[in-house]
């Protein structure tokens, strides 16, 4: 752990209460208590009714891919040696979005709509990262 | 809403040469000035004869701008923060003030060391922080290793290819016009250097669907514009090009790339019926576009949003020579960032003058008169001008 180089998010204000939820092992995203409106990434206010109330709500935690790309040449120098690896953009049941990684998936193999759940990555003490793994059925 | 059609044109443009290895030579600013002092000589007018001056975001402070050309009555300063829309975006604004008379000549400056300097590629935590946004690409994106632009536009592309059956070859038609054109153009980093299909195709991944010559180039070198009225450049020494609709945009949201209802949506979505609508003109009447166009697919995407074809048509559109010269749009006459030089955009605004002056030579597009000119910044900010020749 103490090696992990790569980048971290920087947990402060909303961001840290996301991350806290991945850190106790649950996905969570703010859901509006007056619209029910759900929201990724975090944000003050809901965009669809202006209320400042809201939850965090547990997400079923499954998604299907949307889109993703292939980093063949790192453009990050720490992430030099992990290419080729696949930035994947997760749509959840919920419809919210969030950008991840699938991690038993070779990038070859990554298919648009193919159906993932997540998993949760302890990449730091502190920092525990959410990340995907395919729903083979 | 005010109409500022015909009431602003673009009187000068200044630019220095376009290199990558050994690199300029010269400081940013020192490059920047450069161009800076031939585009105010273009226009015929002496530095304290500019009262305005608006710089690229984080490329310089107007003061300092001031200070070195000797602009002594400084009375207009500000800066679009949209990365690469900001040039055009800046025509906008600077249209606006000439208008109302908040500046008689405004001084629009964009340049960089992007070869020799710190290269647009090597993005780091604390660059993208400092993006609108940027603190959501930290907290979200940054810990995934999606870390600079071509992976964040690429994910566009991958959508618009399952959806719309989009293709690598449709892309690589983009990157062989822009090349083409560069054939034509001396102060091109690619000229002397053509670019087949088969060129491209064979060329490497960098972040899958996006190749090597899906990307711009890395250059150093700077272009400048002034701005006046129309009124005032009757009296200035180069042929009138003419602000005939101008216009920003935003995508919804803005600071956040991956949760858009609508996923191909641009800043230019917005803008470009604006602009449009403005002048008075429709896509199918223009000669030519100078499209952003820091990867492929972003001129793809542009050319659909602005409304030359149908979103979904952008792949079909780009083949058969029709962004080619003597083709239907000529697209990039001078080779765009993929092939004459990143300056960022300013270069496509000092193409669309001299293509409206009939000053391009051998790539001058025939009876040209009315042109666009796109620009696309940070997470799909967009901007448009439609320019015309004469008065």
């Amino acid at each position: 752990m103490a090696d992990y180089s790569k980048p971290l998010p920087v947990l402060e204000g909303l961001t840290e209460e996301f991350y806290g939820w991945c850190r106790k092992g649950e996905l969570r995203f703010q859901r509006c208590t007056e619209c029910s409106a759900w929201r990724h990434v975090p944000r003050e206010m809901c965009p669809e009714c202006g209320s400042t109330d809201w939850d965090w709500q547990k997400s079923s935690g499954r998604g299907v891919v949307f889109t993703w790309t292939v980093a063949a040449r790192p453009l990050h120098p720490a992430f030099a040696g992990a290419a080729p690896y696949a930035p994947v953009v997760v749509e959840m049941e919920e419809g919210v979005r969030v950008l991840s990684e699938v991690i038993d998936c070779p990038p070859g193999d990554l298919a648009i709509d193919m159906p993932v759940e997540v998993v949760f990555d302890a990449v730091t003490p502190d920092v525990t990262l959410p990340k995907f793994k395919r729903i083979h059925r | 809403m005010i109409n500022l059609k015909n009431r602003a044109c673009i009187a000068g443009i200044g630019e220095t040469r376009y290199v990558r290895k050994p690199g300029s030579g010269l400081s940013q600013l020192a490059l920047q000035l450069q161009a800076a002092k031939n585009a105010i000589a273009d226009a015929g007018l002496s530095p304290k004869q500019v009262d305005g001056i608006m710089p690229f975001p984080n490329l310089g402070h107007a003061e300092e701008f001031a200070a070195n050309l000797g602009i002594e009555n400084l009375r207009f300063a500000a800066t679009v923060n949209t990365g690469g829309a900001a040039p055009v975006a800046s025509l906008r604004i600077a249209a606006m003030a000439v208008c109302t008379g908040a500046a008689d000549a405004v001084l629009i400056p964009a340049g960089w060391n992007g070869y020799s300097g710190s290269r647009a590629r090597e993005t780091v935590s604390e660059d993208v922080s400092s993006l609108p946004g940027g603190v959501i690409a930290r907290d979200y994106y940054l810990p995934f290793g999606l870390t600079a632009p071509p992976q964040w536009y690429s994910l566009m592309a991958r959508r618009h290819m399952h959806e719309f059956g989009t293709t690598a070859e449709q892309l690589g038609a983009i990157a062989v016009a822009m090349r083409k054109h560069a054939q034509l153009n001396p102060n091109a980093v690619m000229y002397g250097k053509p670019l087949s299909l088969s060129d491209y195709m064979a060329s490497p991944m960098i972040t899958d669907p996006y190749r090597l010559f899906d990307c711009c180039l890395e250059t150093d070198g700077a272009a400048a514009v002034v701005v006046t009225t129309a009124e005032r450049a009757l009296d200035l020494a180069k042929p009138q090009v003419t602000i005939l609709g101008v216009a920003s945009g935003q995508p919804y949201p803005a600071d956040e790339i991956t949760n858009r209802k609508d996923i191909f949506q641009t800043g230019l979505s917005i803008a470009a019926p604006e602009a449009f609508a403005a002048a008075g003109v429709e896509p199918r009447d223009i000669d030519f576009a100078e499209i952003y166009d820091c990867f492929t697919f972003e001129v793809l995407q542009q050319l659909e949003e602005a409304g030359f074809c149908e979103r979904g048509e952008g792949g079909e559109f780009v083949q058969s020579g029709r962004i080619e010269l003597g083709g239907m749009l000529p697209v990039n006459t001078h080779g765009g960032l993929l092939s004459e030089a990143h300056v960022l955009g300013m270069n496509h605004i000092v193409e669309a003058v001299k293509q409206l002056r009939g000053d391009a030579g051998e790539r001058q597009v025939e009876d040209a008169e009315l042109g666009v000119v796109t620009g696309w910044g940070d997470f799909g900010d967009g901007s448009i001008a439609v320019l015309g020749a004469g008065g």
